[in-house]
This record gives structure tokens, C-alpha cells and sequence, in this order.
């Protein structure tokens, strides 16, 4: 158990007071961002990045984390008081969690969506801690075509498993390639795509793309909807937490489901919104009564914020082990290691022990105190949203122009993320998803630099994708997954799979 | 006990009105958009390919794989405008109302000035203008209350960024007055 023994060590470069007050000011700072209309997850952790840029990365992770935890049990507050989804991927939450509200019940349901949270979260991060290890020592023999077809493999699932117009996925995912490789080129030292202008010498930065993509582009779309909200003010007390403590057991199969198909489309390109759902439909599904789901069952509300909890964490896993981020926020953490100085990719493990056993036990003592958090603050929380959105509104922008600025102190920066906001605007509107590009974006030059590196290794011969078993069955995987509707329309037609086709959401 | 029946209300009195007019469909914004895609790939993909997009004795040159990326975006694009050119014939969903332009435009246009000022005066004036302007003019509270909240906001973010955490942002004849 030498997993075990690390992650105590991990416990003890974390239990430090500067350490726990980072953390709690994170939990607090991701709440107050879950909560606000107009922000979320990954918004919040990019726009404040820029907080960590002095600190060692170990606080910087520990504090960049515990925004995101605290960001996703912010989500639930809103879901269920006001029947605003903080978030796309609580919106499954609200099928129940407000009926119950409208009953009365609400400290019932916030305590069930925090407590579900936390299981989900739990039992992602264990199995991030038994299984990270385990696939980054696999991942250490791993050479640059191995890479490569990893790289290949995350792209084509991209486009093959997406939910929008294949063609729509293309674009976004080739765009945010293209702009990746604009400036010095790694390999040969030559300048691409920057047509003289030394501002582009720089490319393109990751982190500001993703300031205006997620944080500008969604101040205009929060305006265009209709503000005026109402929804039930809640506390919790002891009583009513014990009360569905008491009654988990009950439960244990649909958080168990909702965990394990949370963890699976974690790790997968799925991402934790398809988890809330499937997480819900198939609580549904299994129930002996389903009619009685939507009208303020317990279970609809833990079943989908295990599910998209578990997904939220476990998107970490292939971040840490592999280098590869499998969801829009664990991209950005991505970009601020390599903003602290870090290579992502299975060397972490064996080259910065302590930060990578940092963050992972920091998941663990993240999560019990922003459970005990949450719980305690609740009315705190749910009254921000008293604050008008014309104050709220501009300090959202000022917050973003003060992270683009300070990733490279560049004023041509703030320009840049102010059209990436109006892209991400006009992108969102027309069905254009931003997740492929964000990833194209972050993973660009390290996917080509791999490719070329296999290049230069094989003397040019394509042959080396193919090399061995392993590296093989990737690079098939990935051409099989990027043609999956025409293999699974196949496949159908023969008669090989018979299943209903579900309409995309 | 909780205290359920407490309600929080917060109103919007500015809210886009739900019968207004549209100002322009997304099949036409999507054509557009496919339009503009189309000539950034065709500018890249001759960049690319004037840098060198063949494939020399050690693999590819440096253009080699933003040149194909063009080439596939280009064709993305192409798919896209067709794609939309023939449906512009069924349904004409509205990308935005009047009503919804008007109020993404109160955001949008003093975010821009926002930029413009920062550029010359430095983030924290242009911070302090954004905030107050925004709340006295778009959300019509009280002027007191802007010029509070703004000041204290940017004095928060002055501490925390340029004293606390040492990152220093751009500032302008301001702050040179006070020595920053």
C-alpha cells in the first residue's frame, strides 16, 4: 500500500496554517462563484488563476481546487431555492430539488445535495488515489508516439462522441488547434501564423482564451435572460442533517450507480452534465414508482449531484496521470501548472511527490470541510443573491481583465480576451461548443510536438503509429471512436446492437 | 427548524420584453460566421504553406500541421455554410430580439470603453469608472451607493493584487501621482 503512505504524507504538507486558510478561502470564494449568476466552475478558476500566479504551487493547487469543490456545491444552492442551475450540470437537480423546496423541505434537499456531493466526490477521489499511480507508472514508458496517439485518441472521442453537429466539433476543435500553434514554433524555431506582429510572437494564451470564453461571452449571455428571481431562504439545522443521514443507507444502490457512471464519464470526454442525467434517468428508470421522481423525491436529487460530483473530480484523474484534462476546469488547473512551472504527464508523480499528493489530499480534507462549510452557511450564501447584477456584472469584467493582464503583463491580452468573449457569445448562441476548442487549445503544441517527435524518431514513416500493441490499439481505438456514428449506424444495420437512440439534449 | 417560508425576491426591472422583435436569425449569423471561418482558414492555410507544408526527410515541416488544420477547418466551414444556406429555407430560429441586443450592447459597449481606459489610465481608474458608471447608468442605483461599492471594490483589488500578491497591473498618470 504504498499509495497509502504517500497520501499521509500528503495529509502532513497540507496540514499547515497557511495551507487550511488558503483552503477555506477557496471553499468560500468557489461558493460565492457557484452561486452567482453568470459564473461557474471553470469561469471561477480562471479568473481568479491569477491570485496563485507568487504562490508555491502546492498552495496554489490546494487553493484552485478548493474554489472548484466549492464552485459545484454552489451550483445545488441555486438549483434548489431558486430553480436556477448555477450550472449545466445541475440542472438535473432542479427536477426534484425545487419541488422539495416549494414543500418546505429545502434543508432537507441542500442537505441531500451536499451529502450526495461529498459521496461522489469521495469516491472519485479514491479511486484517483489507487488508480493514478498506478496508470502514470504505466504511463512512464510511454515515448512520444504513445503520446501522440493518447492526444489522438482524446480528440477523435471528442468529435465522434459529442453530442452537437459533427461539423460544429470539427470547427471548434480545429480552430483551437490552428490558434495553438500561432508563434514561435517549438520544434524548428521558425514563426507561424503571426504575420509580423509581435504581440502574436507570444501565441496565443491558453488561460486568456478561456477568461473571455467562459467569463465574458457568459456576462452577455446572463444579460440577455430576465434577472428577477425568487425562491425560498433556507437554514439547516442538526436535525434535519441527521434526519437524512440516518436514512442514506436506504439509498446506498442509486449513489453507488450514480458514482461509478459519474467516475466513467469522468475519465471519458462525457463530462459531468451527460453524468447528471444519466444519473437521474436511470435513478428513474430503476424506481418502483417513477412517476413520483420530479414532483420532490429525495432520490433526484442524489442521484444526479453524486453523479456529476463524481465526474467533476475524477476529470482530474487523466489530468494528473497522463497530462490530459478531461473536462473544461481541469484543463484550465492544466494551464496553472504549467503557469507554476510544472510539466503535466505521468513524470508528476515521480518528480513532485509533494504536490501531487498535496492536491489529492486535499480533495479529502477539502470536501469534509466544505461539507461542514456549506451546511453551516447556507442562508449566507443563498442572500448573495439579494446583490443586484449591475453591481455584480462589472466587477465580473474587471475580475477578468485583471487575470488576462496578469498571465503575461500584456495590455494587448485584455483586447484579446474581450474577443474571445464576443467568439464565445456568438459561439455558444450558434450551437458551436467551446469544450473541443478550449482542449485543442491547451493540448495543441504538446500533441504536435509528440507527432513530430514519432516523426523524427521513424525518419517520417506513419508506420510508427503502429509499432507495437500497445501504441496500436490507441491510434485504431481513436480512428474507430472518430468514425463512431458511422461505425455504430453500421453495426446497427447488421443487427449487431439494438438499442433506442436517445435524442440529444 | 428551518425557516422555509422565508422567500428572497429580487426583481429586474429592466428585463428584455418577451414579444420583442427579432433583429437578425441564426441561420443568417451562422453563415456569417462560416464565411469569416472560411477566410481565416484560407489566410492561415497560406501562411502555412508559404512557412513550408511539405514533408521533408525528418517528417513534417513547421507549416506541415497548421496548414492541414486549415485545410480541415476550411472544409468544416464549408460544410457549415452549406449546411445553413440550406435550412435557412425552414424554420428561421431568432439569434437575438432587439430588447436582448439592447441590453447585451449596456454590457458589452462599456466593457469595450473599459478596455479603451485601461490602456491609457491604468486598470484601477478604468475599474472604478466601469463599476460606478455601470450601476448608476444600467442599473439605476442610487449614486452613493455606485461611487461606495466602486471605490471599495478597487481599493480591495489594489490591495490584494498589486500589495498582497505582487502582481502588478497597468496603471496610469493616477497612480504615478501617488507614487505606484
Amino acid at each position: 500500500m504504498e499509495a497509502l503512505g504517500l497520501l499521509f504524507h500528503g495529509f502532513a504538507v497540507l496540514l499547515t496554517w497557511k495551507t487550511l486558510v488558503l483552503m477555506m478561502v477557496g471553499l468560500v470564494l468557489g461558493i460565492f462563484v457557484g452561486v452567482l449568476p453568470g459564473l461557474g466552475g471553470p469561469n471561477g478558476v480562471a479568473i481568479l488563476l491569477p491570485l496563485t500566479f507568487t504562490m508555491d504551487p502546492t498552495s496554489a493547487i490546494v487553493m484552485l481546487s478548493c474554489i472548484y469543490w466549492g464552485a459545484l456545491f454552489g451550483g445545488a444552492i441555486t438549483s434548489i431555492l431558486f430553480n436556477i442551475p448555477g450550472e449545466a450540470w445541475s440542472v438535473a437537480t432542479t427536477f426534484d430539488g425545487y419541488p422539495m423546496a416549494q414543500q418546505g423541505r429545502a434543508a432537507e434537499a441542500l442537505t441531500a445535495a451536499f451529502t450526495s456531493s461529498f459521496v461522489g466526490s469521495l469516491v472519485a477521489v479514491l479511486l484517483i488515489t489507487f488508480l493514478a499511480p498506478m496508470i502514470s507508472s504505466f504511463a512512464l514508458k510511454f515515448g512520444p508516439p504513445e503520446f501522440f496517439a493518447v492526444y489522438l485518441l482524446t480528440f477523435c472521442s471528442f468529435v465522434g462522441l459529442g453530442r452537437e453537429a459533427k461539423h460544429k466539433t470539427v470547427i471548434s476543435m480545429s480552430l483551437g488547434l490552428l490558434l495553438a500553434g500561432v508563434g514561435m514554433d517549438t520544434v524548428s524555431g521558425n514563426l507561424r501564423m503571426t504575420f509580423g506582429s509581435a504581440e502574436l510572437l507570444r501565441g496565443i494564451n491558453f488561460l486568456v482564451a478561456v477568461i473571455g470564453l467562459f467569463g465574458i461571452s457568459e456576462i452577455l449571455l446572463t444579460m440577455e435572460e430576465r434577472l428577477a428571481l425568487r425562491g425560498h431562504a433556507a437554514s439547516i439545522s442538526l436535525r434535519v442533517v441527521l434526519g437524512v443521514w440516518k436514512d442514506l443507507p436506504k439509498y446506498w444502490m442509486t449513489l453507488l450507480r450514480s458514482s461509478f457512471i459519474g467516475c466513467w464519464l469522468g475519465i471519458t470526454p462525457g463530462g459531468a452534465i451527460a453524468a447528471s442525467f444519466m444519473g437521474y434517468n436511470l435513478a428513474k428508470r430503476f424506481a418502483k414508482d417513477p412517476e413520483s421522481f420530479g414532483k420532490g423525491r429525495i432520490e433526484g436529487v442524489f442521484a444526479p449531484e453524486t453523479a456529476a460530483h463524481a465526474s467533476g473530480t475524477s476529470a482530474l484523474l487523466p489530468m494528473l496521470a497522463l497530462g490530459i484534462p478531461g473536462s473544461g476546469t481541469a484543463a484550465i488547473l492544466l494551464g496553472g501548472l504549467m503557469v507554476w512551472g510544472l510539466n503535466p504527464g505521468p513524470l508528476l508523480f515521480v518528480e513532485h511527490k509533494d504536490f501531487v499528493w498535496g492536491l489529492i489530499a486535499s480533495m479529502y480534507l477539502g470536501n469534509v470541510v466544505g461539507l461542514v462549510l456549506v451546511l453551516t452557511t447556507v442562508p449566507i450564501f443563498a442572500s448573495i443573491l439579494r446583490v443586484p447584477f449591475a453591481a455584480v456584472a462589472p466587477m465580473i469584467v474587471v475580475s477578468c481583465a485583471i487575470g488576462a493582464y496578469a498571465i503575461q503583463n500584456a495590455m494587448f491580452d485584455i483586447w484579446l480576451m474581450l474577443g474571445f468573449g464576443v467568439v464565445g457569445y456568438v459561439f455558444k448562441k450558434i450551437g458551436i461548443p467551446l469544450a473541443p476548442f478550449t482542449l485543442a487549445l491547451v493540448l495543441g503544441n504538446r500533441a504536435e510536438d509528440a507527432f513530430r517527435l514519432s516523426m523524427i524518431g521513424s525518419g517520417g514513416n506513419l508506420k510508427v503509429f503502429w509499432s507495437n500493441g500497445l501504441v496500436g490499439s490507441i491510434t485504431t481505438l481513436a480512428i474507430v471512436l472518430l468514425f463512431w456514428p458511422v461505425t455504430d449506424g453500421l453495426l446497427g444495420r447488421v443487427g449487431l446492437t439494438q438499442r433506442t437512440r436517445t435524442t440529444p439534449q | 427548524m428551518s425557516q422555509t417560508d422565508l422567500e428572497i425576491v429580487v426583481d429586474d426591472p429592466t428585463a428584455p420584453e418577451d414579444g420583442s422583435p427579432s433583429v437578425v436569425s441564426s441561420g443568417t449569423v451562422e453563415i456569417v460566421v462560416c464565411l469569416l471561418l472560411l477566410a481565416l482558414a484560407v489566410t492561415l492555410g497560406y501562411d502555412n504553406w508559404r512557412t513550408g507544408a511539405s514533408w521533408d526527410a525528418t517528417g513534417p515541416e513547421p507549416g506541415y500541421f497548421p496548414f492541414y488544420l486549415s485545410v480541415i477547418l476550411g472544409g468544416g466551414s464549408l460544410y457549415g455554410l452549406i449546411a445553413a444556406l440550406l435550412a435557412r429555407r425552414a424554420a428561421c430560429e431568432s439569434f437575438v430580439t432587439r430588447a436582448q441586443a439592447r441590453r447585451v450592447m449596456a454590457v458589452f459597449v462599456p466593457t469595450l470603453l473599459f478596455c479603451l481606459v485601461t490602456q491609457f489610465l491604468g486598470l484601477y481608474v478604468a475599474s472604478f469608472l466601469l463599476i460606478a458608471g455601470f450601476m448608476r447608468l444600467v442599473g439605476k442605483i442610487a449614486l452613493w451607493k455606485s461611487l461606495l461599492t466602486a471605490l471599495v471594490f478597487t481599493a480591495i483589488m489594489f490591495v490584494t493584487f498589486d500589495i498582497a500578491f505582487d502582481v502588478i497591473m497597468p496603471k496610469g498618470p493616477l497612480e504615478a501621482a501617488f507614487g505606484h
